[in-house]
């Protein structure tokens, strides 16, 4: 066990966890932040996808030792109010079946579009293609990042 | 109508229940919209009051609507409550939409499953809904003195045009919630005409708390001094635990215990769907879920091969029959073996019409073709678990479950708890797709917190989730035509089968089309479990059916929608046999909307088109699949659905899931398999076994409803069965291949110089 001491959605907390734990338990055990998703622990679905200092990253697949000193975002941090542009599409668009993989589907749209704010249809697919939805979500997905896009 | 006994007064409600008024439900006001505003959102306030099961009225007017049905996108938590709106005559921008617990006394048939519930519930939630308003025009009757047939209700207020009185549903609770309820036969519903909610798009009720992050799922769920725990099962089919080492985890980082945890007792006699791939299982408990998945891997334990057993089962309609469950580790190579080889023997005849015999005998050709599909894991995102406080003699479970009324008999058996003390909370689920119909993990977590005398929550890993069995069967299907010289059908011959159900419907198109039809069944035992999967057995029998026909349609130099379209005539006008379970202007409409809105005979440049119809769960549904080849590999560009599901509740999320079944569909048909290696299976997470992805989903999906006055049939699962066939008919046009084996994808990479 050892003491890290994080940046989570701006706030400074403190974890006392094994080095290797990887950054989506400590969020969902540790510090109750059970919006990110567990789906795959292998970094094959996306449902835990976070920021790591903008990078959307997957959680499940990223040691604690390495988030020291790194500002995490997740989607409780994403926006304030549920506002931000890509959760706006997404209740414009009613996008969610299930909802499951939503979080990081969000967070992913929400990277793509803050380092490349008018991306091109081969581009949304290229930057999701790693988060999957079983409930077949993708057209409105797809449709819900455009409309976020002419936001920006 | 059972709903008018099933109203408590608010205090037993209280107490059976557990649950508060008021606060609890403040989370709601999302539903006005994106930017909810004190001015514009009631809350439902501290007091209020039970009109019925369903109907909760607050004092300002505010009104909570529980969804009886458990939820895992399909949006039941939404459609439903709008139904009772609709008849409650209230503004749906002041309702709150709770999830109901399960609660038997209270509602009914809380299940999840066959695509059923808007179905089941439309008369007795409309009902409901009517009788609530009626108990609040009866209250102004009393409260005002007026005569009943004077008042009317608009929107949230009732209303005496004559005396000009007025007030809002809230001033009239208290007194509504003493009243006896009218007699139900007395209750009339309103004119489809007159609908305000029903017909109108309504955004998913959490729809808020979803892109927020909200914790809505039992895997979220957390207690003071909960406990992890994560399970180890056998690593193959046909294989048992035979020992295991606890001290190779307890002396690990925040581990607790080990255990065997054993699911059902010996003498229990099991459900319909108490279907558990492996009887016993390893519990690891820890302080969390990193380190007890951590221990999973260093546990020690030995295996063996399980011998063959039999047990008694409940069938779904009360029969019990034995459920023989062979010894042996199998593999895909022997199950493809087997397939072939009953489909060269005679199956048990499901329906027999006119002499096929002779007029096979006497075709001038004769078409055969078999079409196979391997086994199919759910894969749900949310992996397997369940939250579970069991002390003393109180249980309380919190899972995702389908089907809670059936695991209720296994929890009470094994946690020897009778079943007024197990209360049963519906979460969330992260897809369900059938899986979740089978309920063992509320057992198996329950155990484990009986065990430890702790709330736990148990996780699966994917691993854990994708190797755990209940898969939709393997299945194989013979389809002969016997043409005449002059390439009329003269008899249509199907036998199929499968590892270890039958996909086969004997009284489905294109039975009672035919003058000479013949089907046949078989299937055979196995050790690997099978269970409902979206649409079962219609999933396979669809796409080799409707990919028959168009082989066949092309064989006689027919339009593959005129063809069936035909035969539909001919089962209109002139039916052959009496169960023919589908009304063929119904499938007919749904061919002709489709052939309409895809611009059937006018294909777009670079693309191949295929088509498909298929009728289940109450429902038609027409699909055509356009295909472009590009970079030598197909792309699906749209996929064009035609739909009668008669009326539709709430028309954008009716499409919403219909654009996701027609991915779910193009998705496992292209890559969908789980094999087995002496009974190991071979896929265990999303790095082997291949789901659809974004860049694989149609470029664009349209999903057209039939207008209809009829009321309300399945959806769910409908969309999904003619999917195969549309997208293999499709695909047959694009590289000349007709493909005969699930899932497509290996046989396209074998197709040299696609689209060169």
């Amino acid at each position: 066990m050892a003491q890290f001491s994080l940046n989570i959605n701006g706030k400074s907390v403190q974890v006392d966890v094994d080095p290797n734990t990887p950054l989506l338990w400590v969020l969902r055990d540790h510090l109750d932040l059970v919006g990110t998703k567990f789906g795959c622990g292998i970094a094959q679905c996306g449902a835990c996808t976070v920021h790591v200092n903008g990078e959307a990253v997957r959680s499940c697949s990223y040691p604690i030792s390495i988030v020291e000193d790194k500002k995490v975002v997740t989607i409780e941090g994403l926006s304030e109010k549920g506002d931000h542009p890509v959760q706006k599409a997404w209740v414009e668009h009613d996008v969610p079946q299930c909802g499951y993989c939503q979080s990081g589907q969000i967070m992913s749209a929400a990277s793509l579009l803050a380092r490349n704010p008018k991306p091109t249809d081969e581009e949304i697919t290229s930057a999701m293609n790693g988060n999957i939805c079983r409930c077949g979500t993708y057209t409105r997905i797809k449709a819900a990042i455009k409309t976020a896009s002419q936001t920006l | 109508m059972t709903l008018l006994n099933k109203k408590l007064d608010r205090r037993s409600f209280l107490k059976v229940s557990g649950l508060a008024g008021g606060g609890m439900m403040l989370s709601f006001s999302w539903l006005a919209g994106c930017k909810p505003t004190p001015e514009e959102v009631l809350t439902m306030p501290d007091e209020w009051f039970e009109i019925n099961s369903y109907i909760k009225i607050g004092e300002n007017g505010a009104v909570t609507l529980f969804n009886p049905n458990p939820e895992f996108g399909q949006n039941v938590k939404t459609s439903l409550p709008m139904i009772l709106a609709e008849e409650l005559d209230v503004d749906w921008k002041n309702v709150f939409v709770e999830q109901a617990d399960f609660y038997p006394e209270r509602f009914d048939r809380q299940f999840t499953g066959g695509s059923q519930s808007v179905r089941a519930a439309w008369t007795p939630l409309r009902t409901a809904g009517a009788i609530a308003r009626q108990l609040i025009v009866n209250a102004a009757v009393q409260s005002w003195n007026v005569p009943v047939a004077e008042i009317t209700t608009n929107m949230g207020t009732v209303e005496h045009q004559a005396s000009g009185k007025k007030a809002g549903y809230g001033e009239m609770a208290s007194l509504a919630g003493t009243l006896d309820a009218p007699d139900p036969e007395t209750i009339k519903l309103k004119d489809n005409a007159d609908f305000k909610i029903i017909g109108q798009s309504k955004k998913n009720v959490d729809l808020q708390k979803i892109v927020t992050g909200k914790p809505m799922f039992s895997l979220d769920h957390k207690v003071e001094g909960m406990k992890y725990a994560a399970i180890v099962h056998p690593p193959a089919f046909g294989m048992k635990l035979k020992s295991f080492d606890k001290s190779s985890v307890t002396s690990l980082p925040g581990i607790q215990d080990a255990f065997k945890v054993k699911v059902f007792k010996d003498d229990y006699g099991r459900n319909f769907f108490d279907t558990t791939t492996f009887p016993e299982i390893i519990a690891i408990v820890g302080n969390s879920t990193w380190e007890v998945l951590q221990a999973k891997k260093s546990l020690q334990a030995e295996w063996e091969e399980a011998p063959e057993s039999t047990f008694p089962m409940a069938g779904r309609g009360g029969q019990t029959r034995d459920i023989s469950v062979p010894g042996g580790l199998e593999n895909s190579s022997t199950h493809k073996e087997k397939m072939a080889q009953f489909q060269r023997k005679p199956g048990n005849i499901q329906r027999k019409d006119g002499d096929p015999e002779a007029a096979f005998k006497k075709a001038a050709r004769v078409i055969e073709r078999t079409y196979t599909a391997p086994f199919l894991a759910h894969n749900t995102m949310e992996p397997m678990n369940c939250f579970a406080d069991v002390k003393g003699n109180r249980a309380i479970i919190y899972g995702p479950t389908q089907a809670p009324d059936f695991i209720m008999n296994a929890l009470s058996s094994s946690l020897e708890l009778p079943k007024e003390n197990i209360q049963i909370n519906l979460a969330r689920m992260g897809g369900g797709f059938g899986r979740r119909a089978y309920s063992h993990h509320m057992v198996e977590a329950a155990l484990i917190s009986q065990k430890i005398h702790a709330p736990v929550k148990m996780v699966y890993t994917r691993e854990d989730d994708m190797s755990a069995g209940v898969y939709r069967p393997t299945y194989s299907a013979t389809y002969r035509a016997a043409l005449d010289e002059n390439d009329n059908l003269l008899a249509l011959h199907v036998k199929a089968g499968g590892i270890p159900e039958s996909p086969l419907h004997a009284n489905r198109f294109p039975a009672g089309a035919l003058d000479n039809y013949l089907a046949e069944s078989w299937q055979t035992e196995s050790n690997i479990t099978i269970g409902a999967f979206r649409a079962p057995r219609s999933n396979f029998i669809a796409g080799a059916e409707q990919s028959f026909l168009d082989e066949l349609a092309e064989e006689m130099g027919k339009d593959p929608i005129a063809f069936r379209l035909e035969l539909l005539k001919r089962a209109e006008t002139n039916p052959v046999g009496e169960n023919n379970d589908y009304d063929p202007k119904r499938y007919a409409g749904v061919l002709e909307l489709v052939r309409d809105k895809s611009n059937w005979s006018n294909v777009p440049n670079g693309i191949s088109r295929g088509v498909s119809a298929y009728f289940c769960h109450n429902s038609y549904v027409a699909e055509v699949v356009d295909v472009r080849i590009q970079d030598k590999q197909p792309v699906v560009e749209n996929v064009y659905a035609a739909v009668d599901c008669g009326i539709v509740v709430n028309p954008d999320a009716a499409a919403n899931m219909g654009e996701g079944a027609i991915v779910d569909g193009i998705g496992n048909a292209f890559y969908g398999e789980m094999t087995f290696e002496n009974g190991v299976p071979t896929k265990r997470n999303f790095d082997k076994y291949r789901m659809i992805r974004h860049g694989e989903a149609p470029r664009k999906i349209e999903v057209h409803f039939v207008e209809s006055k009829e009321d309300p049939t399945g959806l769910g699962e409908p969309l999904f069965p003619p999917v195969f066939a549309a997208l293999g008919n499709s695909l047959y046009r694009a590289t000349g291949k007709r493909l005969y084996e699930q899932p497509f994808q290996p046989q396209i990479l074998q197709i040299e110089n696609l689209g060169m």
